[in-house]
């Protein structure tokens, strides 16, 4: 046997900076830096080149000067006088806004589609899928119009309320719907309030202690204590009682008619409505299909199995099935929320004042600060995305499978 | 059984290893390997299952590589030249556990595409050359179907003929028959044994003992990623010399 | 009792088969059917009525509005008359607005058939790509396509798309002589004569070759309509699917720097929503070509939209990537196929394969998506609407007939897409792979 261990290194050539293993990688990302950094700086000659033929030059000052321009629907106090970074901020907020309210519905929604999607009924089943495949095929930019027509078309104004001939009257005394939007009880609070709060959110801590207690109990001395109704009550009973100990502290503002318009009230504007329910209708769809998907992946096996051990309908449901659909269903859900929020900059088609229709509408028609304008709202979307992909990583870490 | 063995071994050197290590990670696979093939040998590697026998003959053809020692085959030295390895990978042909069949192209396809695409032979020579290998595995009439459409043992026959269309100077068999049904064994292990009885100068991890007796020249037994034994196949089965060797046969051959 | 039956008959052959015969009459049969599919339960059968009743809610107020819609009048009061206080749809306004809506309100009317029969062939380029069982020799006429439809929408000089044709005819050919070498030469090779072509070409073209041109030349701002719609969709999905087969290559890729970059890409394109992209269109990007080019619009919002859906396309196929088994990748290399001629030759083909019905998804949703650029002043079918004819004196008023439409229109074509990928995903699943 020979004693070298080792292959004799070669002399260096310059075809080994392709052919050989050692070399060839590090040639070929050398290559695409450099064509990256030639592109790049192509592309910025050309905008510098561009920016000084038209006299203008990247400046991000026009963010303190006076927006100039009113907002209809703040969460924030604004006025025309605010900077335009104000407005700005203000439209993030109402994009968070419309995006968590659109969340919460489409999820609802889209639960409940899908599940009846998987209804022994059916008609039931038949009239789902019509909803998901009537949704799903037509842009939601068309449902956002259409919806925004029936606020506003289709409503009557707050004059129809008005006199003894009143066309339309508001429901229940406390909710009226007009073109302009619609009128909801605002609530009160008053002192004392934040003790019937308090009260409520540590009973809620207290209904999932008891569901803990419970189930521990059933693991360590095999006794099961009933779940349901023990749970409804602690969920109710302690913010109930609290409330009228503190002499109903939370009381409605209802919206009357005043005048030509109607004072009180939660207003929610129309373009926030259409944009809310065509968002929600919308993706709605999609997520009836993730959960059906994620329902009929669990194999019929495990259902099975889980019977044959002797485990009743919901059991199976909540400790085989659901546990298992889950993990199939929340990844999709999760970007379905960020699809909701990227959607949600189609606000600007019926003027809901987000962050694409001030920082990226009014302000950049105002300013004339395209450029600027486009970067911070890429920007402020990528921020976004970037925080959700973050929890969708942090969730798909924690369900791993462990498998071998 | 005795044609077989009295086929000839030259002592022209296929392929020479010494001392090859190889890690993944920190941990450490192959340990100072040394293994000389002659041409025309026919090696049977076995042992429990993470011992390397895989990694070693994966090895052979860059599949895998190694981080120390010399692999030359036929010559030509496996380094971190891409000319080389590519020479080597068209000189050594591989069959895989699962056959790893390309199931978009037909089986003739499956058989022309590397000669078309490397060896540059011209399509007609290359689907001749096929069919001859084709009738050899003896599954000439399958050639215009699809891999899905045959059976395990068919497929496994394919994918040797494949490889002999490269004309390799060596084969080497990653388990072959460990993912094929127990009627389906005979048929691949036939193909085998015809190959090595035109003298193919075969490397083979399998735990066909059988097979071993009947073919083998030297069988090899490896344990924790070294060589633990290697013997005259009568030899190694009768008396095996090592512990952790008794130990694998009693287990694998006591049922 | 005798003695036999004692023994319990352990031995048992049997020697005439027993037929198969008619199941009990409750087990089958339409009353069975609806006992199990609509009243199965006291809840199911509440269920089946609520359903009922809302199917007969809506049916009831929409039939009778769309059955009793006026086809043809001229303008919405003149429909308003014919109507009579009957509320029904005006849906004459689609009979006098078709053009429009199709065609947008600036594209000449004497050239209608000219978009019209790219329409058509498009049918027929398209056909051999979706259908793997038509004869290959029909993907010549899809190779020919692009140069005929752009001949027959923008017009102008024959010379412009028969050079791009011979252009890439060459580059073509260059690319097959050189491939079997090695890739690289093949692909560079190729980009090299077509570009050469091209440019000499271009010097040949006379500058006024468009006048008197057989086919008059219609400006791309001129485009509009529903046109508009599937031109954007067509165009930036098959300019897609090669961007995005190179980006999920490149993030599958073990060289971190080129695997950076792509996921770079991909995932900024992801991250922002498909408006601020057309924004950058509409007013970015002219800044970012040289200052004496001039991009229109339209070709502005092409690149931005084929960048979008690449990205999203890329992690379609990234996903078919992942799915092939390891071993196919080894066998090529056992093989000797080097990395080009392997991806090319094995791992595309089955990846590229897998990934249709995701793509086809993709498509879709672009497809929907391509109404976005009424947002940035174009007049696609939804711009038509908003824009123009809701603002013209005639129909200013007729809202929910032309939305209606819209809405169909894409109902039509999305639903029939999504169809195909859910017919060829079940055929790819039987498929002998």
């Amino acid at each position: 046997m020979t004693t070298i261990t080792d292959p004799p290194t070669e002399q260096f050539r310059l075809s080994m900076l392709v052919n050989d293993t050692r070399y060839r990688s590090a040639t070929f990302q050398a290559i695409a830096v450099i064509l990256l950094v030639a592109s790049i700086a192509y592309l910025g000659s050309n905008l510098a080149k561009n920016l000084r033929e038209a006299g203008l030059n990247i400046s991000f000052n026009f963010l303190s000067t006076p927006a100039g321009y009113d907002i209809n629907q703040t969460l924030i106090s604004y006025n025309n006088q605010d900077s335009n970074l104000r407005a700005a901020f203000v439209g993030i907020l109402n994009t968070l806004l419309v995006s968590f309210l659109a969340c919460i519905t489409a999820t609802i929604l889209g639960v409940f589609a899908g599940v009846l999607r998987l209804s022994q009924n059916w008609i039931v089943r038949k009239l789902m899928a019509v909803y998901v495949e009537i949704f799903r095929n037509i842009p939601l930019l068309i449902w956002i119009l259409v919806i925004y027509g029936i606020m506003t078309v289709s409503m009557p104004g707050p004059r129809a309320f008005r006199g003894d001939d009143a066309t339309s009257s508001m429901i229940l005394d406390a909710v009226a719907f007009t073109n302009r939007g619609v009128y909801i009880p605002a609530p009160v609070w008053g002192p004392g309030s934040m003790v019937v709060a308090a009260v409520f959110v540590l009973s809620v801590f207290g209904m999932f202690a008891y569901r803990r207690y419970a189930t521990k109990l059933l693991y360590d001395t095999g006794r099961l204590l009933p779940m349901l109704w023990p749970s409804v009550a602690i969920f109710f009973v302690p913010s109930v009682l609290a409330f009228f100990i503190m002499g109903s502290p939370i009381g409605l503002e209802y919206p009357a008619l005043k005048g030509f318009n109607f004072q009180g009230g939660l207003k929610i504007g129309a373009p926030l409505i259409a944009l809310w329910f065509a968002l929600s209708v919308y993706t709605g769809a999609f997520i009836a299909e993730n959960v059906r998907a994620g329902i009929q992946a669990v194999s019929k096996g495990q259902t099975e199995a889980a019977g044959a051990l002797g485990l009743r309908p919901g059991r199976i449901m909540n400790l085989v099935v659901l546990p298992q659909a889950l993990r199939v269903i929340i990844p999709p859900l999760i970007s379905q929320y960020l699809n909701i929020t990227k959607n949600s900059s189609l606000a600007i088609l019926v003027g809901y004042a987000d962050i694409t229709a001030t920082l990226g509408g009014i302000t950049m028609n105002q300013t004339g600060r395209a450029i600027e304008c486009v970067l911070l709202l890429m920007l402020f979307y990528l921020v976004i995305s970037l925080c959700i992909s973050l929890v969708m990583n942090i969730y798909n870490n924690a369900t791993k499978l462990q498998e071998r | 059984m005795a044609e077989t063995a009295r086929l000839q071994v030259s002592d022209e050197v296929a392929i020479s290893i010494t001392n090859m290590n190889k890690w993944y990670g920190a941990f450490h696979v192959l340990r100072d390997i040394d293994l000389t093939v002659y041409r025309g040998e026919r090696i049977v590697i076995c042992g429990p299952s993470g011992s390397g026998k895989s990694t070693l003959i994966r090895c052979i053809n860059a599949l895998e590589e190694h981080q120390k020692g010399r692999i030359i085959v036929d010559g030509t030295e496996l380094s971190s030249d891409l000319k080389n390895i590519d020479k080597i990978r068209s000189e050594v042909g591989m069959c895989f556990q699962h056959f790893n069949l390309f199931p978009h192209l037909t089986i003739l396809e499956n058989c022309t595409l590397a000669p078309i695409w490397v060896r540059k032979i011209p399509q007609k020579e290359a689907q001749e050359t096929a069919m001859h290998f084709l009738e050899k595995v003896k599954i000439p009439d399958q050639a215009d179907k699809y891999p899905g459409q045959l059976s395990g043992g068919q497929q496994q026959r394919v994918a040797i003929a494949r490889s002999l269309c490269m004309r390799p100077r060596v084969m080497l068999f990653d388990e072959p028959t460990s993912a094929l049904d127990p009627e389906m064994i005979k048929e691949v292990l036939d193909t085998m044994i015809e190959l090595a009885e035109e003298g193919m100068t075969m490397l083979c991890v399998t735990h066909e003992m059988g097979f071993a007796r009947q073919v083998a020249n030297r069988v090899i037994f490896m344990d924790a990623g070294q060589i633990v034994e290697q013997n005259e196949p009568e030899e190694f089965f009768n008396n095996p010399q090592s512990e952790r060797t008794q130990l694998f046969l009693s287990q694998i051959l006591g049922h | 009792m005798s003695e036999n039956n004692n023994k319990p008959a352990v031995a048992f052959v049997r020697d005439t088969p027993i037929p198969a015969s008619a199941p009990p009459s409750n087990a089958a049969g339409p009353i069975r059917w609806v006992q199990d599919n609509l009243f199965s339960s006291w809840g199911n059968a509440f269920l089946t009525i609520v359903s009922l009743y809302v199917v007969y809610v809506v049916l009831s107020s929409v039939l009778p509005w769309m059955l009793g819609g006026v086809w043809n009048t001229s303008s919405l009061a003149e429909c308003r008359d014919v109507l009579n206080g009957r509320s029904a749809a005006c849906f004459s306004v689609l009979s006098e607005r078709w053009n429009q809506l199709m065609f947008g309100f600036i594209y000449p009317s004497e050239f209608y058939w000219r978009p019209t029969l790219a329409f058509f062939l498009m049918l027929i380029a398209a056909a051999p790509v979706l259908f793997f069982d038509l004869p290959r020799k029909m993907l010549i006429f899809t190779g020919l396509f692009p140069f005929i439809a752009f001949w027959l929408i923008w017009g102008g000089t024959i010379l412009s798309p028969l050079l791009a044709l011979v252009g890439c005819l060459l580059g073509y050919m260059a690319y097959s002589k050189l491939v079997t070498r090695t890739f690289a030469a093949g692909f560079f090779g190729g980009i090299a004569v077509a570009t050469l072509v091209w440019w000499i070409g271009g010097l040949l073209i006379p500058e006024n070759a468009s006048e008197n041109a057989m086919l008059p030349a219609v400006a791309s701002r001129d485009l509009g309509g529903f046109m508009l719609n599937m031109m954007l969709g067509v165009t930036c999905v098959s300019l897609s699917v090669p961007l995005g087969i190179a980006l999920a290559l490149g993030r599958q890729s073990d060289l971190p720097v080129v695997k950076g970059i792509c996921v770079i890409f991909i995932e900024f394109i992801r991250g922002v929503p498909l408006i601020t992209l057309l924004f950058v269109a509409s007013v970015m990007l002219a800044y970012l070509f040289p200052p004496d080019a001039t991009v229109d619009l339209f070709l502005r919002v092409v690149i931005m939209i084929t960048m979008f859906s690449a990205a999203y396309i890329a992690e379609v196929i990234r996903g078919g990537l992942a799915a092939l088994p390891k071993g196919q990748k080894e066998a090529a290399d056992s093989l000797g196929l080097d990395y080009a001629q392997a991806i090319r030759l094995i791992i595309l083909p089955q990846a590229l394969k897998i990934s249709i019905p995701g793509i086809v998804n993709v498509a879709v949703g672009l497809f929907k998506d391509t109404t976005l650029v009424s947002v940035i002043s174009m007049f696609d079918v939804v711009g038509m609407i908003r824009g123009p004819l809701l603002a013209s004196t005639e129909w200013n008023g007729v809202y929910w007939e032309l939305f209606l439409f819209a809405a169909i229109l894409f109902f039509i074509v999305c639903y029939s897409i999504s169809q195909y990928s859910q017919w060829l995903e079940r055929r790819l699943a039987t498929d002998h792979r």
